[in-house]
């Protein structure tokens, strides 16, 4: 019997024992109740701000020297405030004291300097902006020179690939080894491509956090997504699919945010193919589709249908005087491919010089919703008598379609938002001869090229809108890319969080704003 | 046994070269962009352009030809090197033992509870006979013939909606376990009881097993001595099977709970023609398929020496 019951108490004394380490060290790692997770459908892979940045910014741990408000204003951030030039061509930025990185160093103009010169000979925005040196003035000055004026500089300066991070968070060749940058949450765990746990940063300059931990978990299907709103286990949830909101909003422990984001279905059509070379063939490739069927039954967002690139909340580039009526008045679909020739076979299907009108619309499976779009304008586009092919593929088609000329129809969603000035993506789709990777392809307009050259050098604000309203005009004129709908964000949030409140441009979850209701 | 191990690792060796060669000339001979697809996984779709492609083109020396590539491949192999991923640039390894650890997991944990259901069901339709053998087979029938995801989906509706007992997904825990691997251990135990009823079957009826009765062993005796051991290798070695189809073919599970799996990565890393990752993931799923056969192998040989001459 003795023998029996000896490695019996071993045991019931190892698992108390257990218990007890582990209720200890439990007060300091995250668990149900101190950590916020946050459910969303991008993945992640490398630590590096110019690839997953969007990530860590979203997540409060990177920070850039300007910060942008729900408008797209700059607002200070890292850098305290700055001075342009006269001539527009130098920006010094004085930075804020004090600023601690999550390694304890302490934040200078020269780890100011070296992480924008890294992110400058990496993939993104400041690549392409015309800088000439970036250099530090003392301990807390940063100069940048230009080559020519650039008003952008500030919106470019305050995207994720930007992001300012400690100098011992570089390795050689400026690969990221740590994310050791300055915001209110630092990394605690890094399990990519799905999990990451960020824990509050005591030394925060700014407003300091109040929940302990935030995790980021990847949820790849938007039901799994919703199954994770409706049972608690995820705490703030984004991208819902709309069909899941009737039955969320009735639950008691959700609060469900629609916020529009300055994100627009796109189609981007190659106007150098022969049918689309004429602008009342692409005007009669929009008037066939009925934005408001998409945006009622496909999407479920009344409301959302566009007509023009831009939202409404980008007054600069929104034009006030049209409506869905604008373009009907140059005629239907049918009697604009008429006047250009092309005529009904016994099939029903558009013919001219024995050829028949056939397109193929590209889009990809990143975003759900493209595809099902995709297959409404297909049918659309048949009933008006138009061969219409859908093929899903790789966003990364789309550049390469462009570039071999191989693209006819793309179907994109396209953020106009990813620089918070949206000028800085109307310049890559529409300001180069022949358009862009993601913008207009095969299609000249010398007037409103200049017209956007001449913007990055525009300061003055009436004169801005002058010229942005003019392109603005010429782009819907012209149709070379056609929007279909614009995006609204929808955000499930636990009522056990209070404090959320939503970033258009997508750059903070302002997870140091929120509480956990006691 | 010694002449079994050795084939075995000259199976090994032959398994990697040639798991990395079918890879390596498969990937490359996909349609559509390297660069382009690679630059597509590293930036995001809002931020893959014709620049992004050509700056990994020149990084990663794409333009080389594919003959100098694969001896690149080959001698780092030999090295025992695996390389960095294309897309996040850190060492395949880790990418390789984060995705493998957690796919050994749940399908170690889910061939567990899988025994545990299907062999006293396979045994008791066996020893019991009609009607209760006919209800389990037709259970299983209809368990089987659900997609494994319609059978997550009703499991988390009940258990992590309803009663609020388990998380819906995600990884971390052992309670983001249970879910995944019940799910996954019911769907293997459909067929697997069907393996333990059919050999216990074959054995109860045996004339040995009827002789050991006839000379006056009780029914437990008889089983212990006389029915384990022979219903057993068949069984085993179906359960190996099940095993290694499982480590690859678990995605849709993984998918479904968020579960950082092999399978899941390895679709990912094809879309992305991440192809250090997918060789790597290869190579250590053919390594693993040799090893663990192997190991089923020995397990019959122990249960029944008399096999030892055919292998």
């Amino acid at each position: 019997m003795k023998t029996f019951f000896q490695p019996l108490r071993r045991v019931t004394q190892l698992l108390l024992l257990s218990a007890v380490v582990s209720t200890n060290v439990a007060v300091a790692q995250p668990t149900q109740t101190n950590t916020l997770s946050v459910s969303a459908a991008f993945e992640f892979t490398s630590l590096d701000p110019s690839k997953n940045g969007f990530v860590y910014s979203r997540m409060q741990i990177l920070e850039t020297l300007v910060d942008v408000d729900e408008n797209g204003l700059l607002l200070p951030a890292l850098a305290k405030n700055w001075q342009v030039s006269d001539d527009a061509k130098t920006w010094t930025f004085e930075l804020r004291g004090n600023v601690h990185f999550h390694d304890g160093s302490l934040m200078d103009a020269d780890a100011v300097v070296n992480s924008l010169t890294i992110a400058q000979s990496k993939h993104g925005a400041l690549k392409k902006a015309p800088i000439d040196s970036i250099r530090a003035e003392g301990s807390n000055k940063v100069k940048i020179t230009l080559s020519s004026p650039y008003t952008l500089l500030g919106a470019v300066l305050a995207n994720y690939a930007n992001g300012i991070l400690s100098p011992d968070a570089y390795g050689k060749d400026g690969d990221v080894l740590a994310l050791s940058a300055t915001g209110p949450y630092q990394l605690y765990q890094f399990s990519p491509p799905h999990k990451l746990v960020v824990e509050k940063f005591e030394d925060y300059w700014g407003k300091k956090a109040s929940i302990p931990y935030a995790s980021y978990l990847t949820g790849h299907r938007a039901e799994s997504r919703v199954l994770q709103a409706r049972s608690g286990q995820a705490d703030i949830v984004f991208g819902l699919a709309p069909a899941s909101l009737p039955s969320l909003k009735r639950l008691p422990n959700l609060d469900i945010h629609s916020n529009p984001i300055p994100r627009t279905i796109v189609l981007k059509l190659n106007s150098g193919h022969p049918f689309m070379k004429d602008v009342n063939a692409r005007k009669a490739l929009s008037l066939a589709i009925n934005r408001q069927g998409i945006a009622k039954g496909i999407l479920r967002v009344p409301g959302s249908e566009a007509d023009q690139l831009l939202p409404a909340s980008m007054s600069n580039w929104h034009l006030a005087n049209v409506t869905s009526k604008t373009e009907a008045e140059a005629g239907t679909p049918e009697s604009l491919l008429a006047s250009l020739g092309w005529k009904k076979n016994s099939n029903g299907m558009l013919e001219r010089d024995g050829e028949q009108f056939h397109l193929t619309i590209i889009t990809y499976a990143d975003r759900p919703e493209l595809t099902t779009v995709a297959t409404a304008i297909q049918a659309q586009w048949q009933a008006i008598g138009i061969d219409t092919k859908v093929e899903v593929t790789n966003s990364s088609a789309i550049p390469m379609g462009h570039q071999d000329g191989s693209l006819e129809v793309a179907l994109i969603a396209r953020n106009y938002g990813f620089i918070a000035d949206p000028l800085g993506v109307m310049l890559s789709d529409f300001g180069s001869n022949g358009g862009g990777d993601w913008g207009a392809m095969n299609w000249n307009n010398k007037a409103l090229s200049a017209d956007l050259m001449a913007l990055e050098e525009t300061s003055d604000p009436a004169t801005y809108k002058n010229i942005a309203q003019r392109s603005a005009q010429i782009i819907f004129d012209e149709r070379p890319m056609i929007p279909v709908s614009s995006y609204v964000q929808q955000t499930s949030v636990n009522k056990r969080v209070k404090g959320f409140h939503f970033d258009p441009f997508e750059r903070s979850y302002f997870l140091n704003d929120m509480e956990f209701v006691k | 046994m010694k002449a079994m191990l050795l084939k075995r690792a000259l199976q090994l060796i032959t398994v990697v070269w040639g798991v990395g060669t079918l890879t390596f000339i498969l990937m490359r001979s996909l349609p559509g962009d390297m660069a382009y697809r690679i630059a597509a996984s590293r930036y995001g779709q809002d931020n893959v352009d014709s620049n992004a492609a050509a700056l990994v083109r020149e990084e990663l020396k794409l333009d080389q030809s594919p003959l100098a590539a694969y001896f690149h491949w080959l001698t780092d192999l030999l090295q025992f090197k695996l390389g960095d991923s294309l897309v996040s640039g850190l060492p395949v390894r880790d990418a390789v033992e984060h995705m493998l650890g957690h796919s050994l997991v749940l399908a170690l944990a889910g061939l567990m509870v899988s025994v545990v259901i299907a062999v006293p069901f396979g045994l008791l339709s066996a020893w019991r006979g009609n009607p209760f053998d006919a209800i389990i087979m037709s259970l299983s029938s209809v368990i089987r013939a659900m997609p494994v995801f319609v059978l997550g989906v009703l499991f988390i509706l009940l258990f992590a909606l309803h009663w609020n007992w388990f998380p819906v997904a995600g990884f971390g825990t052992p309670a983001h376990l249970v879910l995944p691997a019940v799910t996954l251990a019911l769907s293997l135990a459909a067929v697997s009881n069907r393996v333990v009823r059919d050999s216990a079957k074959r054995t109860f009826a045996a004339a040995f097993y009827q002789f050991s009765k006839v000379k006056g062993l009780s029914n437990w005796q008889t089983f212990r001595q006389h029915g384990v051991r022979n219903i057993a290798v068949p069984v085993v070695a179906f359960f190996g099977i099940q095993l290694v189809s499982m480590i690859e073919g678990i995605v849709m599970i993984e998918s479904l709970f968020s579960w950082p799996g092999i399978g899941h990565g390895l679709a990912h890393a094809i879309f992305a023609r991440d192809i250090p990752v997918i060789q790597g993931a290869a190579l250590v799923m053919g390594v693993l398929f040799v090893l663990l056969n192997t190991l089923v192998d020995v397990i019959c040989l122990w249960i029944d020496p008399r096999g030892a001459k055919t292998l």
